[in-house]
């Protein structure tokens, strides 16, 4: 085997491998638009999440601004108590609205934000007091039957 | 400096509980071929791994110029085997690499020359054994006697002290044998070594050899120069040299009697 | 009585050479690491050994992603119809590939192509004394032949999957969308919003890495450790397929759960 022909051989190998790998970074996995270096992390109180997890998408208008880090259970409060990372790129104000809703009908659960109107932004540690709560299926269906047997009565 | 370039003491060697080696002493002079002869399984190859470093023996030494082989670490091994070059028994050529390759690879390894001067060295040490035009081919192309010059001439490359030759005849052509034997004898001549060869070609051995071996049992059952071990009365030896089939090597393994082993 | 005890001697035996064989294959495992200096230092020598591994099995691989990655297309498509979400297909496809089949299936055919290769003529260097000869020159075979098939194996693995799972990627888009019609935009999109860098693409070269580590160790020590005979190099081949294919599922088990964990 000649050396030249076996030395370009192998860089054209690595420069596919190198050449795919960029591909899935950029192509598959979106690295350049997706990718949170810096953040901030904020808790949040709710009564019930649902089926959110960690690492479930942030998102502003429907835009990706960050991921959850961690839920835990606050014993003396009996409240789940979400970490969140936002990514420095975005300020929101103190009073922002934190949401759990469901993508599509049976889809994953992530946390939607709503700026308020406060003229100081959130900062490292901070709590967004005002949160609502996972819609729970179950419990809209037993409403929607409670109401209709009510209304016949 | 003393005559022996190659010193066995009382040296003891076995695969587990059994001893294939029972205090063995031998003496190689410098500048001799000494032949190491005996049967087949006899541990005649053992003992040049032995003097190589690549076994430990169980007690006893083997030393060359002064130097305890065992004794020393890894690094001192390395540094033993740079003055000795080894021809396997079918030669042992780097199957990926052309002939040129072979014989250039310890140069390469061990030393920083230019690629011009490997390149001299390696077809003068090809044309010591005839096969300076040769040199393109790969060791699948050459003949049994053609890989073996290749190897004699890679063992040669880095001018050895010592030559060691493990069974250099074995599956030759009468021609080929002639050859490798006449190489053997010039070139021990040519590079002031000393040489060891491990055969049982009672013919060709006896035609150059300084100095044999006989090796039987674990121990040297005889030695001298070849006139002496011709004229010796030991019937080990007269048995080897003539090849007769039965004597003090049975012809049958050791065995339980003919009768029992047939349920008569 | 006679058969109970001669059959937990069987097991112990097997279990004790296993042992053992695990223990002698870290010390080589070791050994390589230690003697690695000349693989890096005079380079064309590991160079060499990505050809024979990573370049010669690049047609291999391709051919098998390519195909893989069309499955996958066909038979997600037919069961996320019914769901009425094909165009999840694009996610199905590239976390399928991305997390498991790329370094899992470049694995196995790695096994079975240069796998086999590396032990059948370590095997065959060992019965013609080639590594005894070596030795006897002076020169550590184990840092001149083993160490650079070791560091090839080891830097040709990422390499393959990522090839693998990349081509499987588009296969899988050319029957989702040519083919069979997927809108083109929501099969990319709905795949770059559900394939994360660092957990799904980085986790998968991780595993190569691994993978290439235990592969190439495998084959090597099988080579090794053959017994100097044309059946013992034939037998010691087979175990390298069947060792590394198991060791790799296995490994895939443990990695995934420690990925998914953490």
């Amino acid at each position: 085997m000649d050396k030249i022909k076996l030395d370009a051989w192998v860089g054209i190998f690595v420069a596919i491998g190198v050449i795919s790998l960029l591909g899935l970074a950029m192509k598959v996995g979106n690295l350049t638009s997706n990718d949170i270096r810096e953040t901030y992390s904020v808790i949040a109180h709710f009564e019930n999440i649902g089926g959110l997890k960690p690492r479930a998408p942030i998102k502003a208008a429907g835009v990706v601004v960050g991921r959850v880090k961690s839920i835990v259970f606050d014993t003396k409060a009996y409240h789940a108590v979400v970490k969140i990372d936002i990514d420095k790129r975005y300020a929101f104000p103190k009073d922002t609205f934190a949401n759990i809703y469901t993508a599509g009908l049976l889809g994953e659960q992530y946390v939607g934000l709503e700026a308020g109107g406060d003229m100081n932004n959130l900062a490292e540690g901070d709590r967004i007091t005002q949160t609502q709560d996972a819609v729970v299926l179950e419990k809209l269906i037993s409403q929607f039957l409670y109401s209709k047997a009510s209304e016949e009565e | 400096m003393s005559d022996n370039l190659i010193n066995i003491e009382n040296l003891t060697f076995g695969y587990g509980k059994e001893l294939l080696h029972k205090g063995i002493n031998m003496e190689f002079q410098r500048g001799k071929v000494s032949a190491i002869m005996g049967g087949s399984g006899s541990g005649k190859t053992t003992i040049l791994k032995l003097i190589g470093g690549q076994i430990q023996p169980k007690s006893g030494s083997v030393s060359i110029d002064g130097q305890v082989v065992h004794n020393q670490n890894l690094s001192g091994i390395y540094k033993l085997r740079r003055k000795m070059g080894m021809l396997f028994q079918h030669g042992a050529l780097f199957t990926d690499l052309s002939v040129y390759e072979n014989v250039a690879f310890p140069m390469r390894e061990h030393t920083d020359l230019p690629e011009n001067i490997i390149k001299d060295l390696v077809l003068m040490k090809l044309n010591a054994v005839g096969l300076r035009g040769a040199y393109k081919l790969m060791p699948t192309e050459l003949s049994g006697g053609m890989a073996r010059r290749v190897a004699l001439a890679r063992a040669i490359a880095l001018d050895p002290d010592i030559i060691m030759y493990d069974e250099p005849f074995a599956g030759l052509d009468p021609i080929s044998m002639a050859v490798i034997c006449d190489l053997i004898r010039t070139l021990n001549d040519a590079l002031g070594a000393t040489s060891i060869i491990v055969t049982h070609d009672v013919a060709e051995t006896f035609s150059f050899a300084d100095y044999i071996y006989f090796v039987a049992d674990g121990i040297v059952a005889a030695e001298g120069s070849p006139k002496q071990l011709m004229a010796s009365k030991l019937p080990f030896v007269k048995q080897f040299i003539h090849s007769e089939k039965d004597g003090p090597v049975p012809f049958h393994v050791s065995a339980p009697s003919y009768n029992s082993d047939l349920a008569l | 009585m006679k058969i109970l005890i001669n059959f937990f001697e069987k097991v112990g035996y097997s279990i004790t050479s296993r042992i053992n064989r695990l223990g002698m294959a870290t010390r080589l495992f070791f050994l390589i690491i230690i003697s690695s200096g000349e693989s890096f230092r005079r380079f064309h020598l590991t160079m060499k050994e990505i050809y024979f591994t990573g370049v010669m099995s690049l047609v291999i691989i391709i051919v098998s992603a390519f195909f893989v990655g069309m499955v996958l297309g066909l038979q997600g498509y037919y069961t996320l119809q019914k769901y009425g979400s094909s165009e999840a297909i694009g996610v199905l496809v590239a976390l399928a590939l991305v997390r498991e089949l790329g370094p899992v299936v470049t694995a196995l055919l790695f096994a079975g192509r240069a796998g086999t290769a590396i032990t059948a003529e370590i095997g065959l260097m060992k019965a013609t004394e080639q590594l005894s000869a070596m030795e006897m020159m002076a020169v550590n075979p184990v840092g001149r032949i083993i160490a650079p098939r070791f560091w090839a194996g080891v830097i040709a693995m990422p390499i393959l999957a990522s090839i693998f799972s990349m081509v499987g990627i588009l296969g899988g888009y050319v029957v989702a969308v040519i083919v069979i019609g997927v809108d083109e935009g929501a099969f990319w999109s709905q795949m770059q919003a559900n394939v994360d860098f660092r957990y799904d693409i980085v986790n998968g070269v991780i595993k190569s890495l691994v993978f290439g580590v235990a592969c190439t160790i495998i084959a090597l020590f099988e080579g090794f450790d053959a017994p100097p005979t044309a059946e013992g190099v034939s037998r010691a081949t087979t175990r390298t397929v069947v060792t590394s294919s198991l060791v790799i599922l296995g490994l895939d088990f443990i990695l995934t759960s420690f990925m998914l964990g953490g």
